[in-house]
């Protein structure tokens, strides 16, 4: 727990040291320290918020560049079904394959088609009732993180399947040591990813020991490239492999909707993920099935790594997926196959955990609420945290001080010979000293 | 060891806040790290009351003390008070009015909710004057 990967990452040179991104964080992961963005590491959940809000782009995504191929004797493109939606007046999937393929992949594999090898599975898993309902997806990585830091008690509820992407990469690997007979370490697969979060779960996968993914290829980054390819194609040599099932898991209802139940709810942007998953803790949710959450507005098609508008890139994928069939790809056998299953489970973290022991935990409690009832209450976050009660926090967890607070300065400034230094918009005309 | 104590003025005007005092304990809780079946039970209990004194009673008070081995709340209001205590702690029976029925509420299972989720539970009640409930979750 001590050494966390994250993909979202701060250019130091870039950063301004402005609140943008303090504001935004969902799991108030961000503190501005002399100047600058500091994520602090066991909070981030690679939802990728920071990226898409700050101004001066120091946010960004550590992922590999197209050069990265070139490590490997056999290369597999797998790109996510996002990817579809993100080219306008594409009529047919298969202009993206082949166009993969003259980039420099050997193969292509469709990430919707272990999309629609999960939906199967998960159908099989929710009739055997096995975990306590309502049942929450796990495809969006940043969902299971905000889950094992800040809803630990819902772990239980989390469907333990591993993602569309594992799935795909692992029959992509399969298929490929039979064709060629390489050995695995001389397959690549590569994902073409939406968001950082993916990022993430490849090089540090939670329920598996290592991911069957080699590297992550950013979708904006790719984009121009394949967009010029797929401007010279006459016609497409490759065809798709999915479904509509498999091609709406891009975005939010996808999954949720190939269920073929009408139990569920989908929810998307992580402000509303956060207030379902207060409601799922509250027992609110009971009567439903199963709870589809994505961290990006959208779903997948919202990832801080697309080129397109979500809505418009939603709104193509309905065109596109239009005379696919419903299914192209079935699990053989009964059941769940095991090697689709978790092999280790999803296990909480206690990072929000103030201390060891309750006694002490509350001593600090009381300090917190203490200190927050004589700060502001402006959240103006000119501190570097982001609301005053997360100052407050950070003082007793003895990160931050008052001073740290410019309306505490001006109190003990003011009536003293140091008053005129106070700015205009912070100084009290009232001279009498507030507590 | 003193207790953490906390206060909250629940309005009757605005039904699109209930739910943000029981949501803060909730939250307190957490970070205390008491078990999960005790922050279940404090802030589904609490929830259930807060929707209560919107509903009926036009808002109130909520004190909360925190201790490590009790959670106890009292929730007070000024409201019409309860006609029949027995038939209210009945499941299903409700006098909740048709537009907050519409938005869900009003199933008649708020208070034998409070009963089945907390440890020890007291109403006082009289007509015209309002409602105090005293409610204890007790840290096993």
């Amino acid at each position: 727990m001590n050494s966390f990967f994250h993909s979202v990452r701060l250019d130091e040179e870039k950063c301004m040291g402005c609140t943008n991104c303090i504001k935004r964080c969902p799991t108030q992961a961000i503190r501005v320290r002399n100047g600058k963005a500091n994520i602090i590491s066991e909070l981030c959940i690679d939802c990728g918020e920071c990226i898409r809000v700050c101004p001066h782009h120091a946010k960004y995504a550590e992922r590999d560049s197209m050069n990265r191929i070139l490590e490997f004797k056999h290369r597999i493109a797998l790109p996510a079904p996002a990817l579809y939606g993100q080219f306008n007046n594409l009529d047919d999937i298969g202009y993206i394959i082949t166009a993969l393929k003259l980039l420099g992949f050997d193969e292509v594999f469709e990430v919707s088609r272990g999309a629609e090898l999960v939906s199967e599975a998960t159908r099989r898993y929710l009739e055997e009732n096995k975990i306590p309902k309502p049942v929450i997806s796990s495809a969006c990585p940043a969902v299971c993180r905000l889950i094992r830091i800040c809803f630990p008690n819902l772990i239980p509820h989390v469907l333990p399947l591993n993602s569309p992407m594992e799935e795909a990469a692992r029959l992509a690997r399969e298929e490929a040591i039979k064709k060629t007979g390489l050995p695995s370490e001389d397959i690549g697969v590569f994902f073409i990813t939406p968001c950082p979060a993916k990022i993430t779960a490849i090089k540090q996968p939670i329920c598996l020991p290592q991911s069957n993914v080699d590297g992550a290829i950013a979708m904006k980054d790719l984009y121009p490239v394949l967009l010029k390819q797929m401007n010279h194609l006459g016609a497409p040599d490759d065809s798709s492999n999915s479904g509509i099932i498999g091609v709406s898991w891009a975005s939010s209802g996808g999954e949720a909707a190939a269920l073929l139940k009408e139990r569920y709810l989908a929810a998307d942007g992580i402000e509303n993920v956060i207030k379902v998953l207060e409601e799922i803790e509250d027992e609110k949710l009971d009567t439903l099935d199963f709870i589809e959450l994505n961290a990006c507005s959208g779903g997948c098609v919202g990832g801080s790594l697309t080129a397109e508008n979500p809505y418009v890139a939603k709104a193509r994928l309905q065109q596109l997926r239009r005379y696919l069939p419903v299914s192209a790809n079935h699990l053989m056998d009964e059941g769940v196959p095991q090697e689709m299953e978790w092999q280790r489970p999803l296990e909480g973290l206690s990072v929000l955990k103030l201390a060891e022991n309750v006694s002490d935990a509350m001593a600090m409690m009381k300090r917190i609420k203490e200190i927050q009832s004589r700060l502001p209450g402006l959240d103006c976050g000119t501190c570097g945290a982001p609301s005053c009660r997360a100052l407050a926090e950070d003082i007793v967890r003895g990160n931050a001080t008052l001073h740290d607070c410019v309306f505490s300065l001006r109190n003990e400034l003011s009536g003293t010979d140091m008053q005129e230094f106070i700015p205009a918009p912070f100084r009290n005309t009232d001279a009498e000293k507030e507590e | 060891m003193d207790e953490i104590k906390l206060h909250f003025e629940v309005s009757g005007d605005d039904f699109t806040r209930a739910g943000e005092a029981s949501g803060e304990v909730k939250r307190v809780l957490k970070e205390i790290w008491f078990s999960s079946a005790v922050i279940r039970n404090v802030s589904i209990a609490m929830y259930e009351g807060e929707i209560n004194m919107v509903i009926h009673a036009g808002g109130g008070e909520i004190d909360v003390e925190i201790s490590p081995e009790c959670i106890s709340m009292v929730l007070a209001d000024h409201g019409p008070g309860i006609e029949n205590v027995e038939l209210a702690m009945q499941e299903g029976y409700s006098t909740a009015p048709d537009n907050v029925r519409c938005l869900g509420f009003g199933a008649g299972m708020g208070l034998p909710n409070i009963k089945k989720y907390t440890d020890e539970m007291d109403i006082q009640t009289e007509l015209g004057v309002g409602t105090t409930i005293t409610l204890k979750v007790y840290n096993q």
